[in-house]
């Protein structure tokens, strides 16, 4: 079957696939975005769009993918089940491959609680698991979850969800990924990688269970440029696990930016050799040229063309 | 049961200020239990906010009385025969009280003293914590007793999240992750099986999404069953 976006065609291709992650701004001005975007265009293979990330309300991530593919590039659309109903991921779903959206990665979303509108209703309506059954359902059954049909077939889709071998309880979390798998992920973006010990460890059961031979594992990279941006990652973002020797490296570096960028390469070299280890997905939050230089260092640029 | 905390006392005095003769009224049942809004709590009140108001300078007359239950026609039918006489009633039960209260004797005003918070019950002495929601589709046979819709923080059918870790959730280190209590119970029962399962989307219909819920029992009518 034709490969539905870039994305999927270069992973089934066999190539190690390298995405990134875009954070829309916190206002409607675009421009900062656009020129982020440019300057990664021939080193990302797609672009993740975050949906109000950290539960802090930024431009929509479909509004913003819209500005991408009229750039020429590829969003993969991230979608939490937080802040919307069935009715409202569906519909979102429909009017963003309207479009040409045909990535969707699915996510349940950090608590509202831990964001910048803590005072809003979670709305929860269904969790991840059954977004991407759902996603899976309108585009190979042509129905809704009601059972509802669509009154056109949709176009070919590429349904990602997230894993994160991170969290608790450890033993469950491979479990997890099949049943993310058997709703209709096509391919997985890890939580950010620190403790590879522990990632490793996760890969193992994944291979035993032959679940990369049934999804494409992307490990996920967070270039870090500071000990305080380990100490908040430390404490604020939920299921993240950093080992102090790791800030202790930062901590006695000389540059600590370069350092950052060192240590995300090496991930990366590392990942490369993993068995069943598809691609990377790079989170810089905020520091996207940080892009560059580790795609470059790793190895994986110029990206494959595919024609 | 359900739960509840009496207001500050300074948001009941900004809502008692129109009044002058004010009753407090206890609720016997829950709110006695969760030591909020009993006859001990009624009492109490009534002297904190006499204290409050007459340092206010504000000339008030504060009596306590308390109904075995609010929530039903039976009590409060007796308490309209010796109900006291006053401007105001300030009921210290839950919402659902308060609002018996005011569906059954429509002359009286009956004000919140209580925030109602959730359905729970008593860990321990002076600690109280929520189990139901009253989704309306009970699901604690999937998950062996423990509900994921009122104690996952995302009310979440195919946990746990990527935020549960060493057991707690990920919006507060002092609350367990349910998912993970689902998961040490269905492995203690030897049946993590369950957790493989994909659980399809909850049907809301019967949950509070579709205004207020209303349950008849035809058989249990006066007037209605087979002996009229
Ligand atoms: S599943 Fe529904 S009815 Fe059962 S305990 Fe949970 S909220 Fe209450
Ligand atoms: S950490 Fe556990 S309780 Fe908290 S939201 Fe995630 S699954 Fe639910």
């Amino acid at each position: 079957m034709e490969p539905a976006s870039r994305l999927e065609k270069i992973l089934s291709s066999g190539h190690f696939a390298v995405t990134g992650e875009l954070g829309p701004p916190k206002s409607a001005d675009v421009r900062l975005l656009k020129q982020k975007a440019e300057a990664l265009r021939n080193h990302l293979d797609s672009f993740n769009i975050t949906d109000n990330q950290a539960a802090v309300v930024r431009a929509s991530s479909i509004g913003i993918a819209a500005i991408l593919i009229n750039m020429g590039l590829e969003p993969n659309v991230q979608m939490t089940v937080r802040d919307r109903n069935r009715i409202a991921l569906q519909s979102d779903v429909l009017g963003a491959v309207s479009f040409g959206c045909r990535n969707f990665l699915c996510l349940q979303g950090d608590h509202a609680g831990l964001g910048s509108e803590p005072q809003s209703k979670n709305v929860n309506d269904i969790d991840s698991v059954q977004l991407l059954q759902a996603l899976k359902n309108m585009r190979d059954k042509g129905v809704f979850i009601s059972g509802e049909k669509l009154d056109h077939p949709l176009p070919r889709i590429f349904i990602g969800a997230v894993a994160n071998p991170f969290a608790d309880p450890f033993a469950y979390r491979h479990i997890r990924l099949a049943k993310k798998i058997a709703a209709g992920a096509q391919f997985i973006q890890t939580q950010g990688i620190f403790d590879f010990e522990r990632f490793e460890r996760w890969m193992e059961k994944v291979r035993e269970m032959g679940l990369h031979k049934k999804a494409y594992i992307m490990g996920g990279v967070i270039p870090i440029k500071s000990v305080s941006a380990c100490r908040f990652m430390q404490n604020n973002i939920p299921g993240m696990l950093l080992p102090e020797e790791l800030v202790d490296r930062i901590k006695g570096s000389q540059d600590k930016k370069k350092e950052g960028i060192r240590i995300a390469v090496e991930t990366i070299q590392r990942l490369k050799e993993t068995e069943g280890v598809a691609g990377v997905h790079i989170m810089a939050i905020g520091w996207e040229e940080a892009m560059l230089e580790i795609v470059e260092s790793a190895g994986l640029y110029p990206r494959p063309s595919l024609d | 049961m359900i739960i509840g905390k009496r207001k500050p006392l300074a948001e009941i005095a900004r809502m008692v200020e129109p009044f002058r003769k004010i009753c407090i009224l206890g609720c016997g049942t829950c709110a006695a239990v969760c030591l909020s809004g009993g006859e001990r709590e009624a009492v109490e009140t009534a002297s904190a906010l006499s204290i409050l108001l007459q340092k206010k300078g504000k000339e008030v007359e504060i009596t306590a009385r308390t109904l075995l239950r609010q929530c039903e026609y039976e009590f409060i039918d007796e308490f309209a025969g010796t109900m006291p006489d006053c401007d105001v009633f300030l009921s210290l039960a839950c919402g659902v009280g308060v609002q018996a209260l005011t569906a059954r004797l429509p002359q009286k005003i009956f004000l919140p003293g209580l925030n109602t918070t959730f359905m729970g019950y008593p860990l321990e002495q002076g600690v109280w914590t929520e189990n139901c929601l009253g989704c309306g589709n009970c699901i604690l046979d999937l998950t062996m007793g423990i509900c994921p819709i009122a104690r996952c923080a995302k009310s979440m059918l195919n946990g746990p999240c990527g935020g549960s870790q060493n057991g707690k959730c990920e919006i507060n280190k002092d609350m367990d992750c349910a998912w993970h209590l689902i998961y040490e119970r269905l492995a203690n029962m030897g049946a993590l099986d369950r957790m493989k399962a994909i659980q399809p989307p909850m049907d809301w219909s019967a949950s509070h999404h579709g205004g207020p819920r209303t349950m008849i029992r035809e058989d249990m009518r006066i007037g209605t069953g087979e002996q009229a």
